[in-house]
């Protein structure tokens, strides 16, 4: 339908970060006087796709927020290739989960990030083809499906020109077309050099992203591994009961 | 019972085919309190944006004494103002005393901090949606407020009208440091305030019911705005 192949090249040109790697080491992060992340050390390294999975209040989205800059940890050290997290935030883009629309028109508000970045304007419509929503560029945003919204909001998050993606469940509670729609997207990102980091519930998609798995389990990393390694054999109990769908707490 | 009634008459044929006098006094007061409410909005509006966005030490003193402004009794602004323009006073030489100049800085004075204190309220639930995303986009303040008295813009309509209605209607600072000075400063309120003292109760009815329409209509107005808003979904 819309994926037309990189009709328009130029808008998410290919990208040579020196932003990796990122290290973290001995990160804690409290809220409300609850440990929500303790002792997190990882390692991340040049191109690809890191997934972050883990079952509910592992603390993903949390590590999301502080390698983006958005939250200072509470003990440890961020660094990507040796700059601050909050440093380089603006080299960065984050899709939250729940979308975060202006209340203006779909257009508007890939104008609103172009226009903050000092960007051309002309790259507006072709960031919504790419992302298959050059028809309905008049619309309000708030409009949108729920797919749609989530859409505009990695256009935005392209017009940014970002050197690492970072994704907080973009397709939570989406229909399966809406989910195939973001995850070409995202992948032909990642296929120009962009970094992706990307948090996900949803082991089917960690499997058909997935370059390497950060599993988290109650505040800390239990696995980092290499996405062939990690989904045929998982190393400890909680990750193999996350992936064969058992509840872990 | 008689003279009610005549007076009612009395008024209802002057809205219909109103004199010079009284077209003259309700377009000065639409002059005046129009000007005070867009002054006041173009104050108070990033002012309130500025404190939605900003969190600094006194940031609560500053608040309790805004929403502490909204309350200003009309007859106390007049009275400071008339003590700053009148002649022994600081700004007696600009002589603005008894001008309807002076009459639109009291009433800005009466509504700005109701435009700030209102629209603070509007933007800082706004900005609680927004503050994450626009700090992951590496907004600075400044496109952050703008943004949001952009994205605000239906319900901070209903701010400046809350201002204008509270100018619009208000009586004593008008007549403090304008004067009620005939074919100068009268507008609806002081005439109003003079034509029943007077007993000439039709002309003070027909204005009674110009103010009125007047409220009425430019709720009406911001209703419908804010409602095809809503319906469209833009402000929601």
């Amino acid at each position: 339908m819309f994926m037309r192949d990189l009709a328009f090249p130029d808008v998410v040109p290919c990208t040579e970060t020196d932003l990796m790697p990122l290290q973290v080491e001995g990160v804690r992060l409290c809220l409300d006087g609850k440990a929500v992340l303790d002792g997190v050390d990882l390692r991340l390294e040049g191109t690809g796709c890191t997934v972050i999975m883990g079952p509910n209040g592992a603390g993903k989205s949390q590590l999301l927020k502080l390698i983006h800059g958005l939250k200072r940890p509470d003990a440890g050290r961020i660094s990507w290739n040796g700059r601050a997290a909050a440093a380089v935030t603006a080299r960065q883009a984050l899709v939250f989960q729940k979308p975060v629309l202006l209340r203006r028109s779909v257009a508007a508000n890939v104008d609103f990030v172009l226009k903050a970045r000092r960007r051309d304007r002309g790259l507006r419509d072709g960031l919504l083809e790419h992302v298959g929503l050059l028809d309905k560029a008049r619309q309000p945003a708030r409009q949108l499906s729920g797919g749609e919204a989530q859409r505009l909001m990695l256009g935005r998050a392209l017009a940014t020109e970002p050197e690492v993606l970072l994704l907080d469940e973009p397709t939570a509670s989406l229909d399966p077309a809406s989910v195939l729609a973001i995850e070409r997207i995202i992948l032909r990102a990642r296929e120009r050099g962009v970094k992706v980091i990307l948090v996900t519930h949803d082991t089917g998609q960690a499997r058909r992203m997935a370059d390497e798995v950060v599993f988290l389990h109650r505040g800390r990393i239990l696995e980092h591994v290499p996405a062939e390694q990690f989904f045929p054999e998982p190393e400890t109990r909680e990750a193999r009961d996350y992936l064969n769908g058992r509840i872990v707490v | 019972m008689q003279d009610f009634g005549e007076a009612f008459a009395l008024a209802f044929g002057l809205v219909l085919s109103p004199t010079g006098d009284l077209l003259e006094i309700v377009g000065l007061s639409m002059r005046v309190s129009l000007t005070a409410t867009a002054i006041a909005c173009l104050l108070g509006l990033p002012l309130g944006a500025l404190l939605a966005v900003t969190r600094f030490p006194g940031r609560g003193a500053v608040l309790v004494a805004i929403n502490a402004l909204m309350g200003l009794p009309p007859v106390v602004v007049g009275l400071l103002v008339y003590l700053n323009l009148s002649r022994a006073g600081p700004l007696g030489f600009l002589g603005l005393l008894y001008t309807p100049t002076a009459m639109i800085i009291a009433q800005t004075i009466l509504i700005t901090p109701i435009v700030a204190a209102l629209s603070r309220q509007i933007l800082e639930d706004l900005n609680a949606e927004y503050a994450e995303q626009f700090r992951s986009l590496c907004l600075s303040r400044w496109q952050s407020v703008q943004a949001l008295l952009w994205d605000g813009r239906y319900a901070l309509l209903t701010v400046g009208l809350a201002g204008f209605g509270r100018a619009v209607a208000e009586v004593g600072a008008v007549m403090i440091v304008g004067g009620n000075i005939d074919h100068l400063t009268r507008v609806m309120t002081t005439a109003i305030a003079l034509e029943t003292s007077k007993g000439q109760l039709a002309l003070a009815l027909a204005l009674g019911i110009i103010l009125m329409a007047i409220a009425l209509g430019v709720n009406a107005l911001v209703q419908s705005l804010r409602m095809s808003a809503e319906r469209r979904n833009v402000y929601a």
